[in-house]
């Protein structure tokens, strides 16, 4: 190997272009998926058992009165519509800031424990305690944080190594499931409709009230997330290498976990655990933008259009009305399975 | 890139949980020249390297760059001034060498700052010394072991530190990619005068490439300095527990190690080693 000459011009122009390259290739898909999203959104709003033209519904957002429309767009679709923006896009910004984080697209919220966190103290609160709506909520987002405390306690042990969360985080999610079940075994009828969006995930009868403090919650915490984008770009190298650029691990790991365990909490206090979006929006928006980039924004948008697509076909596609959970969950379980069996045939002890 | 940085241990006692791998430990890295250290598996040489590069925080005593305590500095700071590439680094799946080599631009970012054109130059200038400009829109684990480590080390030099520290760069490689990886650190160092610390397994690779040789045994250092003065088949017995002959590389001029096991060994070699239990049974 001769001594390294002085860079040549063609070098350096090569590597400007594919930086610029890459970089506008990755604004193109966001661009795209955002403006998936807000056609989804639309047509979300307008579609339905009846259909109301763009000019009532745009009529309806700017506060006009207009008979019908108002009702069953401003009270009905829009609160509805913007909840599975919002849940869409923080499940999957957070499931793919675990996944991330631990290097392990088993790592996501949903598989580990903290959705099932919230759903199980929801399920308690409602049945057991019988407390009123925002009570609920409150329990749910406070059981996820601790849920997530628990899980990364119990894996610590000279730092946190993702295999070692991933096996003790499922298993506390099947403990919790299961405190799930048997409370809603024994629950009267009336709290049943209720309890059940906490097993799978709905947006049924959702109005303005669950819906903001996700949005608020969505609001604050993304800049927070997004502020580490370039910290977990560089985590996925390794916490040695990660340090050796200067990123402080541990604090960076805490940072994001608060931030995206938020996120999750929130948005299920909302909508419930919509399954798998969490799980299934992280490795659609890897497979579209390339491993390069952050996926944060790519992701939440992946997520935003799941649940929003899901929930339209779960209400209209088939004879009976299937809460948005269900359809996500058909989506998702293949893909677990599948990731499964490929970690497997790789070798890979998970 | 000719400021010389002055990378120091004093009384450094290391360990992990209730292990203690590295007791009280002094050293100086000399600046501007290649440092090697050897010693037998599991004497804490990695755990040293790391703990010199802010990975690992002493038990006790401590690490001092430029006299500042390492643990104690920014940690961006730190990362613009001494590079190190780990054992193992993980390549995300389906990354590019181009998007990897630009990680290493971490610690000149700041968090939303734009992508600038001195970190396009740091990449070419990384790409075209590790001779990997033409991979640059490949993903790294399609590569070869040795294409693959050249990558990593344009990621590293990308960082543009004057100190270089890596753990074992050559473990994994061919016989050529090995000396091939050497070479591309010995270029680093003599024109642009980085400082260049490494763990390394062969002995003779290391005593050819060394400026200064470190030989670590139980976390002490047995002996440091020049290779001829630090590769001795006293040095070989202690810190190996392996029997040797050190003769002149006839290549190089350095010493080379010829150990000296229980088969394959010349009834002459033998002479001066009379406790040897086989050459009576043979």
């Amino acid at each position: 190997m001769s001594a390294p000459a002085v860079t040549r011009p063609s070098v350096l122009h090569e590597v400007t272009r594919g930086r610029v390259r890459n970089a506008s290739r990755r604004r193109l898909v966001a661009l795209a998926l955002a403006v998936l999203v807000v056609a989804a959104f639309a047509v979300t709003l307008m579609a339905g058992q009846t259909f109301y033209p763009p000019r009532d519904v745009v009529r309806v957002i700017f506060g006009e009165q207009v008979p019908g429309a108002s009702f069953t767009v401003g009270r009905l679709r829009l609160p509805r519509a913007v909840l599975a923006v919002t849940a869409g896009f923080s499940f999957g910004m957070a499931g793919v800031t675990f996944q991330t984080m631990l290097r392990n697209p088993l790592a996501s919220p949903d598989v580990i424990g903290i959705s099932s966190g919230a759903s199980a103290a929801a399920a308690i609160a409602i049945v057991t305690l019988s407390l009123g709506e925002t009570q609920v909520s409150v329990l749910a987002i406070v059981a996820a944080l601790v849920v997530a405390l628990l899980v990364y306690t119990l894996a610590f042990r000279d730092g946190v190594v993702g295999t070692r969360l991933i096996l003790i985080g499922i298993g506390i999610s099947a403990m919790l499931d299961s405190i799930t079940s048997y409370v809603l075994s024994r629950a009267a009828e009336w709290d049943l409709q209720e309890a059940t969006r906490w097993l799978t995930g709905s947006l049924n009868g959702v109005g303005w009230d669950q819906t903001v403090p996700a949005v608020i919650a969505l609001a604050v915490l993304t800049p927070v997330l997004l502020s580490q984008g370039r910290n977990l770009s560089a985590l996925r190298l390794g916490d040695d290498t990660a340090s050796a650029l200067g990123v402080r691990v541990e604090r960076t790991r805490i940072t994001v976990i608060v931030a995206a365990v938020g996120l999750i909490a929130f948005a299920t206090a909302a909508a419930g655990p919509i399954a798998f979006v969490a799980f299934l929006s992280g490795p659609i928006a890897a497979r579209i933008v390339g491993a390069g980039g952050s996926l944060l924004v790519p992701a939440g948008l992946v997520g935003s259009l799941l649940v929003l697509v899901a929930d339209f076909a779960g209400q209209f596609a088939f004879d009976t009305r299937y809460p948005v959970g269900v359809v996500t969950g058909v989506l998702g379980a293949p893909y677990l399975v599948h990731l499964i069996v490929r970690t497997h045939r790789a070798g890979g002890s998970i | 890139m000719t400021t010389s940085h002055s990378l120091t241990a004093e009384r450094l006692t290391l360990g992990y949980s209730d292990r203690v791998v590295v007791e009280s430990l002094d050293l100086t890295v000399p600046p501007g020249k290649v440092t090697v250290v050897v010693g037998a598996n599991a004497c804490g040489k990695s755990t040293l390297l790391r703990s010199m590069s802010r990975l690992l925080a002493p038990r006790k005593g401590q690490v001092l760059l430029d006299g500042r305590q390492v643990h104690r500095m920014p940690a961006k700071e730190l990362a613009r001034t001494l590079g190190l590439l780990p054992q193992s680094p993980i390549a995300p799946e389906g990354i590019t060498v181009l998007d990897l080599v630009g990680r290493g631009r971490h610690p000149h970012q700041g968090v939303f700052s734009r992508w600038s054109e001195r970190d396009d130059a740091a990449v070419a200038s990384a790409l075209e010394t590790t001779q990997t400009a033409e991979l640059a829109d490949r993903a790294v684990d399609e590569l070869s072991g040795g294409q693959r480590q050249r990558v990593w080390i344009a990621m590293a030099l990308a960082q543009q530190t004057d100190l270089l520290l890596l753990d074992e760069p050559i473990t994994f490689l061919d016989a050529s990619h090995q000396i091939e990886v050497l070479d591309l650190l010995t270029d680093l160092n003599r024109t642009r005068g980085t400082t260049v610390v490494m763990v390394l397994h062969d002995l003779n690779l290391a005593a050819r490439y060394a400026d200064h040789l470190i030989a670590l045994a139980a976390g002490r250092i047995h002996a440091a300095g020049t290779p001829a003065e630090v590769l001795t088949e006293e040095t070989v017995e202690t810190v190996f527990g392996l029997r040797s002959r050190i003769i002149e590389d006839p290549v190089s001029g350095k010493p080379l190690m010829l150990p000296i096991g229980r088969h394959h060994v010349r009834e002459e070699a033998g002479v001066g080693f009379p406790q040897r239990e086989d050459s009576h049974q043979a």
